[in-house]
């Protein structure tokens, strides 16, 4: 939708979303195509935006199946997003690769398949309904962070300082939203990993 | 090659390599108790800073998303689906935006 108003043509929209999955990297990406900026500033954006994938994918090569070959990783490693990161990390056995593609194929389906309807439609949603659904993925994340925090004291707390630090990020409006999440996560999962290891057992069940 | 195509394989190609150096490179499991314990923690480190407080500026208006946040943490906390989860708050986020 934001990149039809910018003018750049829906078959290329459609492409960067199959090829990018990646929401805010994607946002800052047409800004910097409408501004014509250069293309260091765009690869130093999206490195500094993505970063976070590869903490995700750290923690999830972790967790991978060891069977899985060298071809099948790379293929895995494309659909690592904010939210099939959210689903695959919170199953505690090995992420196999029948498992990840399976959950991959939908969401970049419909991930491209939203960024060409969105291009087509732009605006035919009510914007009380489309304001609406904006909600959808953090309760999600809600839904996936909880349930563990009930259970252990130690993820709770990881949440919340991740959590409280993020807000208090916000202020600082020259910090960009890319580096807010990566700071928050190093510093929260250190002082996690620092006030309460977990036992070699628990690591990897 | 026009300047668009340009930016787009960069986009890809950055993109892609950042998720696929760690899955590729660290095939065996890591044994330093410190950065297993840190990677165990990470995917919540990462979910409650994402969540918040963007969550909060999700739904346009601030107390309709806040009524959707609250409600998504009661369902959370007693263990609903993430569908169902997601779909009551943005629920509540709708009903609430007619009011305020």
């Amino acid at each position: 939708m934001m990149a039809s108003s910018q003018g750049i043509p829906l078959w290329a929209a459609g492409l960067i979303s199959l090829t990018n999955l990646t929401s805010a990297g994607q946002f800052a990406a047409l800004g910097i195509i409408a501004s014509a900026g250069s293309m260091i500033e765009m690869a130093l954006t999206q490195f500094v935006i993505n970063l976070r994938y590869f903490l995700m994918s750290l923690s999830l090569s972790q967790k991978a199946d060891e069977k899985m070959n060298l071809p099948q990783r790379a293929v895995v490693s494309f659909g690592i997003t904010d939210e099939i990161f959210a689903v695959a990390s919170s199953r505690y056995n090995g992420v196999g690769f029948q498992y990840m593609t399976a959950l991959m194929i939908l969401p970049i389906l419909g991930w491209t398949a939203g960024t060409l309807l969105g291009g087509i439609t732009s605006s035919i949603l009510p914007s009380r309904v489309s304001d609406a659904l904006g909600i959808m993925i953090y309760g999600m994340f809600l839904a996936i962070i909880i349930p563990p925090s009930k259970k252990s004291r130690p993820i709770l707390w990881v949440c919340m300082i991740a959590a409280f630090l993020s807000c208090l990020l916000q202020w600082f409006s020259f910090i960009g939203q890319g580096f807010v999440i990566i700071l928050c996560t190093l510093v929260a999962a250190s002082l996690g990993a620092w006030l309460f290891p977990v036992k070699k057992e628990k690591a990897h069940d | 090659m026009t300047r668009l195509t340009g930016y787009m394989i960069i986009m890809a190609l950055v993109t892609y390599a950042i998720r696929a150096i760690p899955m590729l490179f660290f095939r065996k499991k890591i044994e330093s108790p410190f950065i297993q314990s840190f990677l165990y923690y990470v995917p919540y480190a990462v979910l409650g800073a994402m969540t918040f407080p963007a969550i909060f500026t999700s739904g346009n208006a601030l107390i309709p998303s806040c009524i959707g946040c609250i409600a998504a943490i009661i369902l959370a906390y007693r263990e609903k689906s993430l569908l169902t989860v997601a779909l009551a708050a943005s629920f509540f986020v709708f009903v609430s935006s007619l009011f305020f």
